[in-house]
């Protein structure tokens, strides 16, 4: 289907695209890779009025690394992240979740920024990030703001970003620890059924699609820091989810996936 | 809106409503039918065009976003000295039916070896992973690619 009716303006820095959200209120929406907002308006599930597109603000595309910090810009896409030999060599786990996203032409035009503004739980870059303790950093007409992953996700498909924020970029540690990504799906290029990251050795772990917002697995974080074995720690993956139900599976489908995967996921990282 | 879009070389220059997607623009507004649309949903990759050299799922894309940009279609992609060297591999190969697929998997197969270095046939079944055939059960395409990246 053709999308609605709808107005565009160009903004090629942060600070332009926070005017011009400030100029076109709530009905207007960011466009960066255009990957999840595209399908939604074709769908006519998403009709905003005016698409501030940001695809062009090259300031907020690029990964740097200075001393254990990895800081990316909101706009660097999965592919840039799949292929850069510095992520790669700083924090392969967030590297690999990139190169597992949709499929390639997915990844060459959607945006780590994107997929966290998203706040999808299905979304593979937001659990990598929680588990990687990542924060993320906004600009809006008050200034700029960081926002520490495990805030940023407040409900399904909401985050803690105001109406004339933008996300500018992502800060996450250096980590080469033990690290997985187990992603369950029965349709290619499809989203998790269920997944679950693993940083640092099981140190950090978060499920996917596990409730409404991405998810931090904290008890099988303190499991693992407690000394527990890799089945014990998966053993306790299901506290606090609220596993969804849908076409694919039923909640309790979901909670025997998480222990299987959880289990998986801390043996490939070494717990 | 005024867009500026070098198709298959040459700049192409159209006034279009903000809403119009990529592969409206190269079917409707440049007659350029080669690039095909098979879904709603961005899962069956038959729109599949280069971007900058890249592969997008031109119903996935607005023209404005193109602006400026470099877009290859199906129809530019054979050479002064015939087909180009993935067309020929599907050709020999027989890794269409029907064909309907065919400009996308085409499309994304180029940018796939272009991409990455030393694909086996199962990395070629995972780098198509967003383009859908009914027709060929993949095996022949598969034999394609693999052969092209030769
Ligand atoms: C066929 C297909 C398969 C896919 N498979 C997967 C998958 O397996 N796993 C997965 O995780 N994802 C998948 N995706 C989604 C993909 O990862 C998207 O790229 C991503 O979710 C959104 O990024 P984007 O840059 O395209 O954002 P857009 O679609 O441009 O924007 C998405 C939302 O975020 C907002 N936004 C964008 N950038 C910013 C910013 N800088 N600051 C504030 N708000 C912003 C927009 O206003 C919009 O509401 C798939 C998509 C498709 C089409
Ligand atoms: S038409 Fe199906 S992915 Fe574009
Ligand atoms: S040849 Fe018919 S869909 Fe692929």
């Amino acid at each position: 289907m053709i999308p609605a009716a709808v107005g565009y303006v160009r903004a090629d820095s942060a600070q332009a695209a926070v005017a011009a959200l400030g100029e076109h209120g709530d009905e207007a929406k960011l466009l960066a890779g255009g990957q999840s907002l595209i399908p939604l308006m074709r769908l006519r599930l998403a009709r905003p009025s005016m698409l501030v597109d940001v695809g062009r603000a090259d300031d907020l595309r690029g990964i740097s690394i200075d001393g254990d910090a990895v800081s990316i810009g909101a706009l660097t896409s999965h592919s840039d992240l799949e292929h850069s030999a510095d992520l790669v060599a700083a924090c392969p786990l967030l590297a690999h979740v990139a190169s597992q996203v949709g499929d390639p032409a997915v990844r060459h035009r959607g945006t780590l920024g994107g997929s966290l503004a998203h706040a999808d739980p299905a979304s593979d870059l937001p659990a990598a990030v929680l588990a990687l303790g990542g924060t993320l950093v906004a600009t809006g007409s008050g200034g700029s703001r960081e926002i520490a992953a495990t805030d940023f996700f407040t409900g399904f498909l909401e985050s803690a970003l105001a109406v004339d924020e933008v996300l500018t970029g992502v800060r996450v540690p250096v980590s080469t620890g033990g690290w997985s990504y187990q992603k369950f799906n029965r349709r290619a290029q499809d989203w998790a059924i269920v997944g679950v990251a693993v940083a640092e050795g099981g140190a950090g772990v978060s499920l996917v699609n596990m409730g409404s917002t991405p998810l931090r697995a904290s008890a099988v974080e303190a499991a693992v820091a407690g000394g527990a074995g890799a089945a014990d720690a998966a053993a306790v993956a299901v506290d606090g989810t609220e596993p969804p139900s849908d076409n694919n599976a039923d909640p309790a489908y979901r909670e025997h996936l998480v222990r299987v995967l959880t289990e998986r996921a801390l043996v490939a990282a070494g717990a | 809106m005024e867009v500026s879009v070098t198709v298959n070389g040459e700049v192409r220059t159209a006034d279009v409503e903000p809403r119009t997607l990529l592969a409206h623009f190269l079917r409707d507004d440049l007659g350029l039918t080669g690039t095909n649309i098979g879904c709603d949903t961005s899962s069956c990759g038959a729109c599949t065009v280069l971007v900058n050299g890249r592969s997008a799922k031109s119903c996935t894309m607005l023209a404005v976003q193109a602006d400026g940009a470099e877009v290859t279609t199906i129809e530019g992609l054979a050479g002064e000295n015939g087909l180009h060297p993935m067309q020929e591999a599907f050709h020999e190969c027989h890794a269409l039916q029907c064909g309907y697929c065919t400009p996308g998997m085409v499309m994304a197969a180029v940018s796939l070896v272009d991409e990455y270095s030393d694909l086996d046939a199962d990395g070629v079944r995972e780098g198509l992973e967003g383009n859908l055939c009914r027709c060929t059960g993949y095996q022949n395409i598969v034999k394609a690619v693999m052969a092209a990246s030769e």
